[in-house]
């Protein structure tokens, strides 16, 4: 009874008791445009919308594979130019060091020649410088001899002997040889 | 009854559900009763809503045909992928030429419950008619797939060969009754979740009127709406996942 009031109530007041979706009478046009919609859904996505996002995914991917194998030939690009440089660098520490080496050879031959020239040089300077010597003790000798000569001379006459000037000079000879 | 109705504490949750003609005044004329299958209603106006919705993110999102994606074309992609994974997963590589028409129900259910939450909106999935018309869609698409591709063998399904030889013929009546319920089951789940949660929610905003209660109402409301978003898109999600379980059954062959 009191459902009955509240239904006619209810549906006076525009409200359909119950609920709307077991009212048949509105199916039809419901499953009418759900049908439309969905014809319509499926040609838009099957025609326009899915090749489009598929064909930009796929153009995507494909970008980025090309990308990392750009990056990849890069790489190996760049590990070669590393392997050249330190060919390079090993080249040129080589060639350094043979150069180094040859002109320590060059001044080595100029210093050997130098100091043979050197060398040859003072040992004539030291065979002059001897002779000189020898001819000033020579020179020396000699006066000595003269001097011995004339000190015995005077001595002698000093003495009150008679100088006999030759046979002082021999004995003096004698005695400075012996 | 009526005065109560119109002095002021009146919930109607229902009402948001009822089907109406458009273009119609009610203070004027009956906008209810008699419609026919070709009248504008609420419901022809939110179908069309989400039709638009579709085409504006998958077409005009898309339009760019961008390398790097702006955001809303992102979002068509990302969606495009998913759905594109989840047909490959569960049918096979055979299943991915109906990728389309998955990605029609999913697109289409999608947009109807996400449309639905907005306010004083229509839910056109939180009808029956519309969610069993979807759910007969597939269940006849897969019937008729199957019997088509694998002709009589189709049946087998229902023949649990792994099942000892005095249960089978238990088993297939259940098998037949549980795939004929399928498209009830199917539909129901969905119009289910989506009145349920709208109703729920229209009943809480009713009580928001109430000034003593009308903070927790709001509140839980708020709560309500969050919850029913996730609703939205799990059941779209839910729906478009059996669907593709079933399209295996008819691409894949039965392997129970």
């Amino acid at each position: 009874m009191a459902t009955e009031a509240h239904d006619a109530a209810a549906g006076a007041a525009g409200h359909s008791a119950g609920m709307p979706q077991l009212d048949i009478s509105t199916w039809a046009n419901q499953i009418f445009w759900v049908l439309v919609a969905l014809v319509v859904i499926y040609f838009v996505l099957r025609l326009v919308a899915l090749p489009r996002i598929g064909a930009v995914l796929a153009e995507r991917s494909s970008t980025i594979t090309n990308d990392l194998a750009a990056a990849e030939e890069l790489k190996q690009k760049a590990v070669a130019a590393e392997k050249a440089y330190n060919e390079a660098l090993a080249k040129a520490r080589t060639d350094a060091a043979r150069i180094v080496a040859e002109a320590k050879a060059a001044i080595q031959a100029d210093l050997d020649k130098a100091t043979a020239a050197a060398d040859a040089e003072i040992s004539a300077k030291a065979a002059q410088s001897e002779a000189r010597i020898g001819e000033i003790r020579a020179g020396a000798l000699d006066s000595v001899t003269e001097v011995a000569k004339e000190t015995a001379k005077e001595l002698v006459a000093a003495l009150g002997g008679k100088a006999d000037a030759a046979g002082v000079t021999d004995a003096v000879s004698a005695r400075l040889k012996g | 009854m009526r005065d109560v109705a119109e002095t002021g504490f009146a919930i109607h949750p229902m009402d948001q559900f009822i089907v109406k003609r458009f273009f119609c005044d009610a203070a004027h004329a009956d906008c209810t009763s008699n419609i026919q299958w070709f009248e504008i209603t609420n419901v022809t106006v939110w179908i069309g809503l989400t039709v638009l919705a579709i085409i504006a993110l998958m077409v005009f999102g898309s339009r760019g045909r961008a390398i790097i994606p702006s955001r809303i074309q992102s979002v068509g992609e990302m969606i495009y992928g998913f759905i594109y994974k989840m047909v490959e997963d569960v049918t096979g590589h055979d299943g991915v030429k109906y990728f389309p028409f998955v990605m029609t129900l999913f697109l289409f259910i999608l947009f109807a419950n996400l449309l639905g939450l907005i306010p004083m909106s229509f839910t056109t999935t939180s009808h029956v008619a519309v969610t069993i018309t979807l759910a007969l869609l597939v269940f006849l698409g897969v019937t008729l797939l199957g019997l088509a591709k694998q002709g009589i063998g189709f049946l087998g399904m229902f023949w649990v060969s792994s099942a000892p030889l005095a249960l089978r013929p238990v088993l297939a009546i259940i098998e037949v009754i549980s795939y004929f319920v399928r498209p009830v089951s199917h539909s129901i789940r969905l119009a289910g979740n989506l009145m349920a949660g709208h109703a729920v929610m229209k009943v809480f905003a009713g009580f928001a009127s109430m000034a003593v209660i009308s903070p927790v109402a709001v509140g839980a409301v708020t709560a309500i709406y969050g919850l029913e978003l996730l609703v939205a898109v799990v059941q779209a999600y839910v729906f478009t996942i059996l669907t593709c379980v079933y399209l295996k059954d008819a691409v894949g062959g039965a392997h129970h």
